[in-house]
């Protein structure tokens, strides 16, 4: 048995899931364990400390640092609004009268007689935290947030933008090669995760936004059209954080790439069922791959023995994941266990396989990933 | 050959180590034993890094790579507490276990200080050279609002803060206010949603109170001395010290696994590149070289120089280009390289969407490799232009102190120099030191010369060597306990000598003769050599010293001033004596598409850098 290096994307009918929903800070757990929950459900609260303001009190009244204290007439911990005064200097019998106000509605947090510089925080930022997926909570983490879990039909994308999002499938797409276009989109496309084949076009996305659609989900994409939507180019993997209305997923890579079959026909059978989808891909130090949750699902028939834990053995199915035959399927044929030449005259670890069209060819093991099923 | 003295004394004999390094993605070990009273390595083992889900355990990576080692040799090194240490007499276990690591992303500082260009910058070296990624720099100075940089540093979740600014004595005014600003901001860690971050003040020593005041109920405040405690002097040992020091207590200890790991080991895990600067230290301090080295991953590109300052004393420096990398940051050295220069090195057509389509499966599929000439051709032009991008980096670094008063003569007012000039001076540049993947695994050694002379383009006598399977880490944690031991692995096992590397630096007609070098060989024969401009070969070499006599015509120097014969040693290596006449301030490469792929391919055949079949048939289809 050998170890394919890159792990086939995970397209379950039916898997258990569990999410992690955690705050950023400690604060409250509002549920607990053995509630039901929905996408939508806030199961735990925190606050951050507001803004902070620095004012530099002293050079404003044209005091020493020093003296500031003398001339403030609040407090650390006082409350203030915006236009109040909070410090007063007045000379020479109030001829020489200057005075500082609050630029905003704060706290009064610190007076500092090294650089006079004055701290007004503003109100604590509420923060919700959400269940994200429709499920059971199994675990509360104590002031930290919650584990939430459920048996759903689970996809992986490769990459993706754009984060969490709710919405019902509309499957657009008759065949893993159909390309969505502007002019596929259905105008009663507000609310749902469009669901095209091989590509998605600039001219979809555009579209999809416009009739208030929550995402789209395709094969491929053009890396151009991306970096229009986006309004930048990518530099480095970290994804899920982009201020856009839509959340994308590509399933395959890259340009324009057939589908693969099963997860074609897995999005086919969710159809109009509600999913919970996260465009966010981090591909170093913690992998996260853009996925697509739909509870409830129930899968149709027994799930196949899954190849992955197998790992390569002749007959594993499999995708080619580089040139030259980028996006191929093909099932393995032999896996020598000498290291061979190859092209580049490096000495690696090879497979050989068959391909969809029948030919045989040899490629290095680190170029295939396994497909489940 | 002169040695470092151990950090850590063991007050006892060692004949066998065990050195793992973590990395991001692979967790390597080695095995190193006193054979015939020389060290060598013996074997190595390698596993995936397991501190995501589902392991989330990091001696569990450890374990495998310690397993394959294990097979390998019919002997056993695991028990259940984890390695068996001392060495028994039944051959089980070593003498001794060391560990580095860089999993988890690494670690990730911020600094602050109050001028940029001075107490800034010097915290920016302090901690790149303890191994960190610097995420920001912020300072008094640098041009944002004070609501800004609050903002930034509640955005940011570093593992922990670098503080400094003013001399000793001076005023406190400045770095107090950026402490409030800290202080107001309430930063939080990466790692541990409820720990206070840890910050490091090393500033003026006059402002400890004030920070004591400001800071420490908010953070884990340390203090150490100032790292620039009058504006001549740069001090960075004890804030490098404090850094590694709180990165085993509070980044390590969070990361999952690192408690057990910890205790497997008697000597503190370091952080890799802290590690691997070590190593490059050594390399220069045993050779008595100018260094300078590099480290190019999957995300990215770290680089180190050792070089001596104005006034004589060895300067170390490193910089992380975090965002140079050749999988998972690939796109960015298509962004900040663009590709055009990317393309430059190519010698042959593709379609520049092709082009860009081909880096980001790259991105999305890292562990990929190229199969066939025309994608490996694209991977080394691509890393070309990462090692370039990081090493022009690294130059504006690793300069002199600014700030600082210079003596200066009649002489010196004539010659428009300033203070914070870069420390790598390219002609007394030694020796180059390579590893990464696409270094050190290249198909054939003769290409990891070319990626290094295209992107650093080394002046006058240049020794070009990589490190064969990515063990500096390891070798860097082991001198600071045994020195020897980590010298004689390095020159015995680590160290692949390419060759010896003379550019001449000027520029000339092409075809012009501009070099004559006359080679006595270690068996006794004679070789001479011309060298035209605009041509690059190679005499062979294999190993030894060769005596050389290198004369440059046309006004080119090569090390001892225009013109002038230069008589020195040359190393030899598996590519050999490298005649290096394509053009130094400037390179010259063609700008006019069908004239530089002439170029380019003339250089590939001369120095035989690809298998000629392949690579006909490649050039021949564009």
């Amino acid at each position: 048995m050998a170890h394919a290096y890159t792990p086939g994307l995970k397209v379950a009918e039916e898997a258990v899931i569990t999410k992690r929903r955690r705050l950023p800070l400690l604060g409250q757990v509002l549920v607990k364990v053995g509630d039901e929950v929905e996408p939508d459900t806030i199961v735990a609260r925190t606050e951050l400390p507001g803004n902070p303001h620095t004012i530099n009190v002293a050079n404003k009244l044209g005091v020493e640092s020093e003296d500031v204290g003398h001339y403030m007439l609040k407090k650390a911990g006082d409350p203030v609004k915006k236009g109040e005064i909070i410090a007063k200097y007045r000379a020479f019998f109030g001829l020489m009268n200057r005075e500082v106000t609050s630029p905003l509605d704060g706290v009064i947090e610190s007076v500092s007689s090294v650089t006079g510089q004055v701290v007004i925080r503003e109100p604590a930022i509420p923060v919700t935290i959400d269940a994200y997926i429709k499920g059971k909570v199994i675990e509360i983490m104590e002031r930290e947030g919650v584990v939430v879990e459920t048996k759903a039909a689970f996809i992986q994308g490769i990459f993706g933008v754009g984060g969490e999002t709710q919405g019902v499938i509309k499957m657009v797409a008759k065949t893993p090669d159909d390309v969505l276009d502007g002019k596929d989109v259905p105008a009663d496309a507000k609310g749902k995760i469009l669901v095209g084949g091989s590509l998605m076009t600039a001219a979809a996305i555009k579209r999809a936004v416009e009739v208030g659609a929550r995402g789209i989900v395709a094969g491929g994409i053009i890396d151009r059209d991306l970096i229009d939507f986006l309004g930048y180019d990518i530099g480095v993997a970290i994804t899920g954080h982009e201020d856009i209305p839509l959340t994308l997923i590509v399933t395959e890579g890259f340009g324009k790439i057939r589908m693969a079959e099963k997860t074609f026909q897995l999005l086919k059978a969710v159809d109009g069922e509600t999913a919970s989808i996260n465009g966010a891909t981090q591909i170093r130090a913690g992998v996260m791959r853009p996925e697509i949750i739909v509870p409830g699902h129930k899968a149709r028939a027994k799930a196949i023995e899954s190849h992955i834990e197998e790992g390569l053995v002749p007959g594993t199915p499999i995708r080619i994941i580089r040139e030259p035959y980028f996006g191929v399927l093909a099932t393995v044929t032999e896996l020598p266990p000498e290291l061979q030449v190859i092209e580049t005259e490096a000495r690696v670890r090879i497979l050989k396989c068959r391909l969809a069209d029948g030919r045989e060819v040899t490629v290095p093991r680190a170029n295939v990933e396994i497909i489940e099923g | 050959m002169s040695e470092a003295k151990p950090k850590y004394e063991l007050n006892r004999e060692i004949n066998s180590i065990l050195a793992t390094d973590c990395g991001s993605t692979t967790t390597k070990a080695i095995l190193i034993e006193k054979v015939d009273g020389e060290y060598r390595l013996i074997v190595r083992g390698e596993a995936p890094t397991t501190v995501e889900a589902p392991f989330e355990d990091v001696t569990a990576g450890v374990r495998n790579a310690i397993r394959e080692i294990e097979e390998l040799q019919n002997r056993k090194f695991l028990d259940e507490n984890g390695v068996i240490t001392p060495r028994r007499p039944d051959g089980s276990g070593v003498d001794i276990y060391l560990s580095t690591s860089s999993a988890g992303g690494g670690l990730q500082m911020m600094v602050a200080g109050v001028v940029k260009a001075m107490s800034a910058e010097s915290a920016q070296r302090a901690a790149l050279g303890a191994g960190a990624i610097v995420m920001d720099v912020i300072a008094v100075d640098d041009g944002r609002e004070p609501y800004e940089k609050i903002q930034r540093i509640r955005h940011l979740r570093p593992d922990m803060i670098l503080l400094s600014g003013g001399i000793d004595g001076g005023t406190i005014t400045h770095v107090v206010e950026i402490a409030e600003l800290i202080a107001a901001a309430e930063p939080k860690p990466r790692l541990g949603i409820g720990f206070k971050l840890p910050i490091i003040y090393a500033g003026n020593k006059d402002a400890r109170s004030h920070m004591q005041e400001t800071l420490s109920q908010k953070v884990d405040l340390r203090i150490v001395d100032n790292i620039r405690p009058v504006l001549e002097r740069e001090v960075l040992g004890p804030a490098r010290e404090e850094i590694h020091n709180l990165f085993m207590e509070h980044v390590m200890a969070q990361a999952p696994g690192y408690n057990k790991l910890m205790k497997w080991t008697e000597v503190p895990i370091m952080p890799t590149p802290g590690a691997v600067g070590i190593g490059i230290q050594n390399v220069g301090k045993t050779y008595n070289m100018s260094v300078v080295g590099v480290d190019i991953g999957g995300a990215t590109t770290d680089v180190f120089s050792l070089f001596k300052n104005e006034q004589g004393e060895d300067v170390f420096n490193r910089t992380v280009s975090a965002n140079l990398g050749m999988s998972y940051s690939i796109c960015n050295v298509l962004l900040e390289a663009g590709v055009k220069n990317i393309m430059r090195w190519v010698p042959f057509d593709i379609d520049e969407a092709d082009l860009r389509n081909r880096i980001r499966n790259k991105m999305i599929r890292p562990t990929t490799i190229p199969q066939t000439l025309d994608e490996l051709i694209i991977e080394q032009a691509i890393s070309r232009e990462a090692l370039r991008l990081a090493f022009e980096h690294h130059k504006s670094l690793a300069v002199g102190l600014k700030g600082v008063q210079q003596q200066r003569s009649v002489g010196d007012m004539f010659e428009q120099t300033s203070s914070g000039q870069t420390l790598i001076n390219l002609m007394d540049l030694g020796i180059i030191v390579g590893s990464g993947g696409v270094l050190s695994h290249a198909p054939r050694r003769v290409q990891s010369v070319m990626m290094m002379l295209d992107a650093f383009q080394p002046e006058g006598v240049t020794w070009l060597t990589v490190d064969s399977i990515f063990m500096m880490p390891q070798l860097g944690v082991l001198a600071t306990v045994h020195p020897t031991a980590s010298a004689q692995v390095f020159d015995k096992d680590c160290l692949i000598r390419l060759g010896t590397a003379i550019a001449p630096v000027g520029t000339a007609k092409e075809g012009e003769e501009v070099l004559h070098v006359k080679v006595t060989l270690p068996d006794g024969r004679v070789v001479e050599e011309v060298g035209h401009y605009g041509e690059i070969k190679a005499i062979p070499h294999p190993e030894g010293k060769a005596e050389a006599e290198i004369r440059p015509l046309k006004g080119m120097d090569v090390g001892a001033g225009r013109g002038q014969t230069l008589r020195t040693t040359l190393e030899g290596g598996v590519t050999g004596i490298i005649l290096d006449c394509r053009g130094r301030q400037p390179f010259t490469l063609p700008e006019e598409k069908s004239a530089r792929i002439k170029k380019l391919v003339e250089w590939i055949k001369s120095m035989d850098v690809y298998p000629m079949d392949a690579f006909e048939k490649l050039v021949s289809r564009s």
